[in-house]
């Protein structure tokens, strides 16, 4: 696998040998464990890791979860609090898989910010990044599902406006809105169906982490540089990288290590601090929770659905466009799941000829105007919408919009870039200066 | 310069932590309770002070149906010794469908059965209460103040029993009187025009409440003699309902603690060993 010149599996014994001629499975694991990696990659390139191990925690906690759970709307609340009461270790397992959703959701933003800083997303790796994309989506519908399930106050008022959101789509919405919940209101056949896809989208996703290892062990590892590793030959291509075992497997265990340190001390002494109190009552049609906030991580795409109000001129003029077609509920609509599709095109709206942001002056003070901005938006989220925030949330969505399809085009044309290194080992270099030459890839003594 | 990354959006994390029951403000009291902090437990005396609190007054009109009577001699909890827990359970009388040859009958309850659920239309059901409250906010949508204080759902309740004060002149007044008690600590209650400013903000902290005041202060004799004041009893009940909504709690700190000791052991021993993994690629001596 992959374009980097490097040592292949040999299967030695006989046994080996008859075994790889017949399922190559150790030369496969081989060439993946072992593959040549930048050696320059920094403390930002862990988060696959700390995500690969987070879907299999929710996996394998959702599973022991799913054997005490009911999904029936009278029993489905009190099925949760047997959880959390009466089943051994229950009260854990539960915390872990509703806090782990949110380290889920800092690693993959994290993850996607590394992306858009080193420029990651650009060629020729643009397959791997819309497939992180397609994952991203499908973490947000998982774990979206997964907050229906307890049938608190917040869930079942959260999967009214957001199925509700679907009802804003002209003509056909009501159709689909009531397709999906299987009913005309969320109710039982609701509860059931995002119940099983809850416990099905896991594995697409899982499915997708393969997909998406294959992808960049194909085209290689990006880098802080943006440079790629050397493909001349096995030497040269051997000073710019070190296997993935040992090196980075440790490395990123060493971080996932400090990250999960962390996670037990938000599970152990707060694990309901990024929870919503109102989940804790049982769902009720008849009485609306007072403000209806999601979780922290759809905020930023929460505030972008309702930035674009009906007072919006932008608004009002497709509206007057369109002959009332695409109204502000639908316009709002469109806006959070194009606010998302640009992120994905940011493959083909980045014109610049250099990869990493490391070396694009310019490009550095956008991206973090971005960061911020995207830090913004999850705040005024969770405001309610009235007085400035309105305001506030619509700069702040023109602002993410901006950044895909003006500055990032614009940048490209008009920025001078900075000349990135030759290659990696001088990258590598300039940080740890070796003794001697000789010294830089000596192996462990003793 | 991602280190800043990190450290922003952890802070983004802390940042948009739930922001609820906004409405007037609302004035909860930072008791402080043994239970809170990392390495805070229940008092089982207080607990056990707080049931009685309960089973003299709340249970009235209130229940506390996801809570077993077994739970009551559960570690970490009120504790009480099996024998008291099986006499206190016999004190309820409980519905059970099987009886009677399937139409059902009332029967004297075992261990096994449940608290009864409210008994009283609007008066909600307290099993969760303390975790379905918060009693901090803010600042300005940041949830600094639940990173600090924690949710604050003991509090709420605390201060609610504590909470109930004289009508302002604005509300007495008025020609038809509010329905309900002027409680300081109540955020959603109804509220008087006539006690708003120009621009609809509130003169006065809270709101009014449907549930006239339950606890004076002693109307409570506990056998050890301990104090019955007002904000001590409305404290003990507080610290139960703590309890009947997090009955874990004690062991999830102590797994807590535990984790975080053995992780950050195995990660000291992580970073050694990727210390000297990588020194002889880094020009270094190991």
């Amino acid at each position: 696998m992959g374009g980097i010149p490097h040592d292949h599996y040999e299967p030695k014994s006989d046994m080996e040998k008859a075994l790889h001629k017949r399922l190559p499975i150790v030369g496969l694991m081989y060439d993946t464990l072992m593959i040549p990696t930048p050696k320059n990659l920094n403390w930002m390139w862990i988060w696959g890791i700390v995500l690969t191990f987070t879907l299999v925690l929710q996996i394998v906690t959702g599973i022991v979860l799913v054997m005490h759970y009911t999904p029936h709307v009278d029993l489905a609340f009190s099925s949760v609090e047997h959880i959390m009461r009466n089943v051994n270790g229950g009260a854990m397992i539960r915390y872990f898989h509703m806090n782990g959703a949110s380290l889920f959701f800092l690693a993959v933003y994290m993850h996607m910010f590394r992306s858009l800083y080193y420029g990651s997303y650009k060629a020729p790796r643009e397959v791997t990044w819309i497939i992180g994309m397609l994952m991203y989506l499908l973490m947000m519908g998982t774990a979206f599902m997964g907050y229906v399930l307890p049938w608190g106050q917040m869930s079942f008022h959260g999967t009214a406006v957001i199925t509700g959101l679907f009802g804003a789509i002209p003509f056909i919405g009501d159709s689909i809105q009531t397709w999906l919940l299987g009913a005309s209101a969320v109710g039982q056949p609701a509860l059931n169906r995002f119940f099983s896809l809850h416990y099905l989208l896991p594995f697409v996703l899982l499915g997708l982490t393969v997909l998406h290892i294959w992808a960049f062990h194909t085209t290689g590892n990006n880098n802080p540089t943006g440079v790629e590793v050397r493909r001349t030959s096995k030497e040269d291509a051997e000073k710019d990288t070190l296997p993935f075992w040992p090196y980075f497997v440790i490395k990123d265990l060493f971080a996932l290590g400090i990250i999960l340190v962390l996670f037990m001390a938000v599970v152990g002494f707060m694990p309901n601090y990024l929870g919503h109190p109102d989940n804790y009552i049982p769902a009720n049609a008849l009485v609306t929770p007072s403000h209806i906030v999601p979780e922290w991580y759809f905020l930023p795409f929460y505030a972008i659905l309702r930035a674009f109000d009906g007072e919006v001129w932008l608004v009002m003029l497709v509206e007057w466009l369109s002959f009332g077609i695409i109204d502000a509920k639908f316009f709002g609509v469109l806006a959070m799941f194009g606010a998302i599709a640009v992120m994905a095109l940011a493959p083909w709206l980045d014109t610049s000829r250099v990869r990493s942001g490391r070396y694009r002056p310019q490009f550095k003070w956008w991206f973090w105007l971005l960061v911020i901005d995207f830090i913004v938006l999850m705040w005024v989220g969770a405001m309610p919408a009235e007085g400035i925030y309105p305001y506030i949330a619509l700069i702040a969505s023109t602002y993410w919009f901006a950044y895909f399809l003006v500055i990032l085009p614009l940048l490209g044309v008009i920025e001078k870039p900075d000349t990135p290194p030759a290659t990696i080992e001088e990258d590598f270099n300039a940080h740890y200066p070796a003794k001697t030459s000789g010294d830089a890839v000596q192996t462990p003594a003793e | 310069m991602f280190r800043k990354l990190t450290l922003t959006a952890a802070m983004a994390l802390g940042l948009v932590a739930s922001q609820s029951m906004a409405a007037g403000d609302a004035e909860v009291i930072d008791y402080d309770f043994s239970f809170e902090g990392m390495f805070g437990s229940f008092d089982q005396m207080q607990l056990q002070r707080g049931l009685q609190v309960y089973t003299e007054i709340c249970s009235a009109c209130h229940g506390l149906e996801y809570l077993a009577f077994r739970n009551l001699s559960d570690e970490g909890g009120p504790a009480l010794p099996e024998d008291q827990m099986r006499a206190y359970a016999e004190f309820y009388e409980v519905f059970d469908p099987a009886l009677f040859d399937g139409e059902g009958d009332f029967r004297t309850a075992t261990p096994a059965d449940h608290f009864p659920s409210s008994g009283v239309a609007n008066a909600p059901d307290l099993t969760l209460m303390a975790k379905a409250r918060a009693g901090f906010h803010g600042p300005y949508g940041t949830g600094l103040a639940q990173l600090f204080k924690g949710m604050g759902g003991a509090e709420y309740i605390a201060s609610i029993l504590s909470g109930y004060a004289d009508e302002p002149q604005c509300a007495l007044d008025m020609e038809i009187p509010m329905d309900g008690f002027y409680n300081t600590a109540f955020p959603n209650g109804g509220y008087p025009e006539e006690c708003k400013y120009e621009d609809g903000s509130h003169k006065y902290p809270g709101s009014w409440i449907a549930m006239s005041q339950p606890l004076w202060g002693d109307d409570i004799e506990f056998a050890d003699g301990h104090s019955a004041e007002l904000e001590d009893i409305a404290m003990d009940v507080s610290a139960f309902l703590m309890w009947t909504a997090e009955p874990k709690m004690m062991a999830r700190k102590q797994a807590g603690l535990t984790g975080v000791i053995f992780l950050t052991l195995l990660t000291v021993l992580l970073y050694l060993t990727n210390k000297r993994l990588w020194a002889p690629h880094k020009g270094k001596d190991h």
